[in-house]
This record gives C-alpha cells, sequence and structure tokens, in this order.
C-alpha cells in the first residue's frame, strides 16, 4: 500500500483545456520518486493538487489522490489542510519567494508545529535550532532572528529543507529544489536533501527535468509529458533502457556524469510527432467517454 | 555565514526628523493651544485691525504674527486651528484607512464575487471628481466636523482600497502564502500573518499621506464656507478670509498657508520616511 496514491488524475483550466490527463502515480512510504518531464509538462501541478494549493485558474475535474488510503476529495476543506499540514510538507522552487520577507525566519519555521501539532512556542523553538543545526546552519539563534533577505539563497533553501522536515511527515514534495540555485550549492543541497531524506525515512516526490540527478537520488520515476504519464518504472529498468521512445529520446539528450562532453542528441523531432499524436488520440478518446 | 546585509541599520534620515519633529512640535501646539495662545481666538478689536507681523513697521509686539481685519490675532487662530485640523487628519486618516485597507485585502486575498463588488465600486467611484462630490456631500447631510470626516472617508476610501488590493493581490501569488496553506494556516490566518505585514509598510505610507490631504479637503471645505461652523478658527478659513485683503495684509494670508503646506509636506515625508524605516527589505 503506497503512501500517496494518484488514481487517473484530471486537472484542467475553466475553459476546458487540460493540465493534467489521467495521470496515476504511487509514492511508497520511505521511497524516492523522481517526476520528470520538460517546462510545462505539469510536474508543479500534480504537487499542487495534492497539496491543496492549485491556481485559481485550475480544477480538478476527476481520478482520486488518497494519501495513507484516505481519500483526500472526501474531507473538509479544514480536515484536508489538516492532514496535508501533519504528513505532507513542500521545498519549493524558488527560495527567494519561498520565504515571507517581512517575518523573522525563526517563526516561519515554528509556525506549522505551533499551528498544526499544538506545540509550545518554546518546544517548537528547541525543535527548530536543533533542525537547523541538521541542516548544518552555523549560528542558528541567530538566523532564526534574522530576515530572509540577510540570507543568502543557499541559506535560505536549508532553512527550506528544515522546514520542510520539522514536523516530520510522511511525504514531502520537492519542485526542482535546486533550480535556483548555482552549481556548487546545488550539489551541496541534494546531498543535504537525500541525507535528510535518508535520517528521517520520509517519502519524497522529487520533481525534476534533470535526469542526472535522478540517477543519484530517486528509486523510481515517472515521465510526464503534456500532463500525460508516458512511463512509470523503477530506476534501474529506465537506464538500463526506457520502453517508451520519448523516455528514450530524453535519456539521450542528458549529459552523462561518466562522460560529461560526450555528444548529445536533443529529443528528435519525429518522437515529438509520435508523442503530440499520442495525447491527440487520447483526448479524442476522452472525449468519447464523455460522450457516451 | 549571515552576510553583512544584517549589519545595515540606516538612520532614521534627516527627513523622518524633520517631518516628525514638525508634526510633534503642531500636535504640541494644539494640545496646548489654550495654554499658549497669547490672545482669545475669537476676540475682535477693531482697533487693531491688520496689524503686521512684530519685524514690520507698525506692529503691536503684543501681536507677533499680527491681527486680521477684525483684529483677531493671527498667532492664536492658528494655533487653535491646528487642533481642528489634527482633529481631521487622526480621525478622517484612520478611519479612511481602516474601511479602505480592510475592503482592499478582502477584494485582492479572497478574491472572488467580493472583489467583483469592491471593484467595481472602486471604478464608480473613481469616476466621481473628488472634491465636488465632497461638496456636494456636505451640501446634504448639512455641515459640522462629523460631516467633514464622513466626506473624507467616503471620497477617499478608494485611494487605500485601490493600492492594498493590487498588492495583496500580488503577495498572494508568492510561494511563501502558498507554504503557509501547506501548513495548515486558515485563509484569514494566512492573510494576518503572510499578506498583511507585507503590505502594512504602503498602509503606513498612505495613512500619512491621507492624514495630509484630509487637512486640505478640510481646509478647501472651508474656504467655500461648508466645513465646521464660521467662528471656530480653521487654517482653511483664515486662508478664506485672508484672502479679500491679500493686498493690505498678505500675513492673514501666507502664514496660514505656508503652515498648511508644511504640515501637509510634513505628513507625506513622514510616511516615506516610516516605509523605508519599517520596511525589512529596503532598510
Ligand atoms: N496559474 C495558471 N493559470 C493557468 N495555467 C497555468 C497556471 N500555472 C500553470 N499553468 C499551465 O499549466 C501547465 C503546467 O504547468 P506546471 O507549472 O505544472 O509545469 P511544470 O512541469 O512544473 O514546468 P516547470 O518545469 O517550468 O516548472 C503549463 O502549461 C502552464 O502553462
Ligand atoms: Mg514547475
Amino acid at each position: 500500500m503506497s503512501f500517496l496514491s494518484i488514481r487517473d488524475l484530471n486537472v484542467s483550466l475553466a475553459n476546458g483545456a487540460p493540465l493534467l490527463r489521467r495521470v496515476s502515480l504511487d509514492v511508497a512510504a520511505g521511497e524516492v520518486r523522481a517526476l520528470v518531464g520538460e517546462s510545462g509538462a505539469g510536474k508543479s501541478m500534480i504537487g499542487k493538487a495534492v497539496l491543496g494549493i492549485l491556481p485559481r485558474a485550475a480544477k480538478v475535474t476527476g481520478g482520486s489522490i488518497q494519501l495513507d488510503g484516505e481519500d483526500l476529495e472526501t474531507l473538509s476543506p479544514k480536515a484536508r489542510r489538516q492532514r496535508i499540514g501533519a504528513r505532507v510538507a513542500l521545498i519549493p522552487q524558488d527560495p527567494l519567494t519561498a520565504l515571507n520577507p517581512s517575518r523573522r525566519v525563526g517563526p516561519q519555521i515554528t509556525d506549522r508545529l505551533v499551528d498544526i501539532l499544538g506545540w509550545k512556542r518554546a518546544e517548537a523553538e528547541a525543535r527548530a535550532l536543533e533542525l537547523l543545526e541538521e541542516v548544518h546552519i552555523q549560528a542558528p539563534d541567530r538566523v532564526m532572528k534574522a530576515y530572509p533577505h540577510e540570507l543568502s539563497g543557499g541559506m535560505r533553501q536549508r532553512i527550506l529543507i528544515a522546514s520542510a522536515f520539522a514536523a516530520e511527515p510522511k511525504l514531502i514534495i520537492a519542485d526542482e529544489p535546486t533550480t535556483a540555485l548555482d552549481v556548487t550549492v546545488q550539489k551541496q543541497i541534494l546531498k543535504l536533501i537525500r541525507e535528510m531524506q535518508q535520517r528521517h525515512g520520509t517519502a519524497l516526490l522529487f520533481v525534476t527535468h534533470d535526469l542526472g540527478v535522478v540517477s543519484k537520488i530517486a528509486q523510481s520515476l515517472t515521465v510526464l509529458y503534456a500532463g500525460k504519464v508516458i512511463e512509470e518504472t523503477d530506476i534501474k529498468a529506465f537506464f538500463a533502457g526506457p520502453s517508451h521512445a520519448y523516455s528514450r529520446a530524453l535519456l539521450a539528450a542528458t549529459p552523462k556524469y561518466t562522460d560529461p562532453d560526450g555528444s548529445l542528441t536533443p529529443v528528435p523531432d519525429s518522437v515529438i510527432q509520435a508523442v503530440e499524436a499520442e495525447i491527440a488520440a487520447f483526448d479524442a478518446g476522452q472525449m468519447g467517454t464523455v460522450r457516451a | 555565514m549571515l552576510d553583512a546585509r544584517g549589519q545595515i541599520r540606516r538612520l532614521p534620515g534627516v527627513r523622518l526628523w524633520l517631518s516628525g519633529g514638525w508634526l510633534a512640535l503642531l500636535v504640541l501646539a494644539a494640545i496646548f493651544a489654550p495654554l499658549i495662545s497669547p490672545h482669545d481666538p475669537l476676540a475682535q478689536d477693531l482697533f487693531a485691525g491688520r496689524l503686521p507681523p512684530v519685524w514690520e513697521q507698525g506692529s503691536d509686539p503684543a501681536f507677533l504674527l499680527g491681527t486680521d481685519s477684525l483684529g483677531r490675532d493671527v498667532l492664536s487662530r492658528m494655533l487653535y486651528g491646528a487642533r481642528l485640523a489634527l482633529i481631521v487628519a487622526l480621525v478622517a486618516g484612520t478611519l479612511t484607512c481602516l474601511i479602505g485597507a480592510t475592503l482592499g485585502l478582502i477584494a485582492g486575498f479572497f478574491r472572488g464575487w467580493a472583489d467583483l463588488i469592491i471593484s467595481r465600486l472602486i471604478d464608480i467611484w473613481m469616476a466621481f471628481p473628488p472634491v465636488l462630490f465632497a461638496i456636494l456631500l456636505i451640501a446634504v447631510i448639512g455641515t459640522g466636523l462629523t460631516s467633514v470626516i464622513v466626506a473624507i472617508v467616503v471620497i477617499d476610501w478608494t485611494r487605500f482600497a485601490r493600492v492594498v488590493r493590487a498588492e495583496a493581490m500580488s503577495q498572494g501569488a508568492m510561494d511563501y502564502v502558498a507554504s503557509a496553506q501547506v501548513a495548515g494556516r486558515g485563509r484569514l490566518g494566512t492573510a494576518m500573518t503572510e499578506i498583511l505585514p507585507n503590505v502594512l509598510p504602503t498602509i503606513v505610507a498612505l495613512l500619512t499621506l491621507e492624514m495630509g490631504i484630509a487637512i486640505i479637503v478640510e481646509a478647501i471645505l472651508s474656504f467655500v464656507n461648508l466645513s465646521i461652523s464660521t467662528d471656530q478658527p480653521t487654517w482653511g478659513g483664515m486662508i478664506a478670509e485672508g484672502r479679500a485683503s491679500i493686498y493690505q495684509a498678505w500675513w492673514v494670508l501666507v502664514f496660514p498657508l505656508f503652515t498648511l503646506f508644511l504640515t501637509v509636506l510634513s505628513f507625506s515625508q513622514f510616511g516615506e520616511g516610516l516605509k523605508e524605516h519599517f520596511d525589512p527589505v529596503l532598510r
């Protein structure tokens, strides 16, 4: 029984344009699943649908999201927030806009512990200090009192990681947590996330478009194209040879760590056309089922 | 690892001191007007009419800033006028701010039908020329301090609503708002802890600006004789009276006008200074 289980999830815009096309995705307890796809494929949408923070224009139009065997759509908004708040956390893409500039860092970490878990403020602060040390921040007591703009991007991302692990969630959704950082910091942050995930035994849905990163962190992988799951497999099988032509092309377009300067082939047009045709056929099929 | 940005603590700055100093002086003058006024602001002395300020020829040292055509002491009238100006500024400014900012926050953060209604209202409001609107309003509800305050609130709440709505909307799209929701905060809680603190510096700047505007509106209403009763000294009333004798007694017009100007300027500068001082990012 997986911890997060998404079944046939449809998300569309108000005008009916589909953003997610019957997406099914599982994350088992303690598992790291990578979610890859090019920009605009809908990776963030999946995370947002789970967390209940879809943009106004987008609505869930079908399917189900189960957390620990409980269907989220059947819960009241308040119960849902409580459930998510206690069990799921988010490491966002951009550490610049993920911390409130007008609040000190400390309360932003302890909020959830106080709000959802009902901890006393002093306990929550002690825990936050512990966590900041765990993510290798020096002088954590000073950082707690700092405003976000006083900290570097890497520091902020460490804080967000600490904050995500604060309530010991069962699942963390990391939405491209390193794209906004420079390469050296990226490596440190990735290592940190991996280290924290292993120590806490947290399941991780790791959103990225970097297959190189995937091989280092994930056990399983879902490939998304235009809001549709193209391939769903475990890491070894994927790197041994993906079954879908698009995934194969994607893999061929990724630099290898063993040979970073080796020749790269961009995803060929023929493959794109084939996958687009697949999407069109799928949409036509959907129309059919709706009409029937 | 904390970098130097944390150590930067800019001094409050000259403009905050200058404008704050003037406003503090004004508040003291208004509070202690009965004690420090050399004369009764209403006492007429037709034999001492149009006396110039002390540094001019033919002045009377008892009337520091001279007298008006009815022989009333200009300085005393200005001191009492400050009371009214400040009451209007504080009460009307604060009420306008509370109402406008609340509606703006609701529209900008909660969106939906509330935003639809509030935005339409703002659009309709913006179509009226504000001063004309105020004059019309007073003509209908009658003169008096309360009417002046009501008129200012009614014509000016949109200034806050518009700006706060726009800021709340852009704040609402930030990741930290989403994070707060993921962490289980309700909509209202999110608005209070995540949105409001970020909009607050702007609200403060607008509030002080509004206080200056309230003084101007009161002066305009006094000028057209639609403000408080005529025998109460107000800056606007003095300016209106001084206009009639500008060539014979410039001081009746110039002193209250200059005070008005300085006060309105100080309010807006004070607001900008405060905003800079309290905004953690600008600071
Ligand atoms: N607020 C919104 N309103 C309407 N459409 C949106 C909104 N946000 C995203 N979309 C659309 O939804 C689709 C999926 O977006 P999403 O952010 O999930 O992509 P992504 O896979 O996360 O891409 P990236 O790698 O760039 O983050 C895109 O086509 C995008 O145009
Ligand atoms: Mg994204």
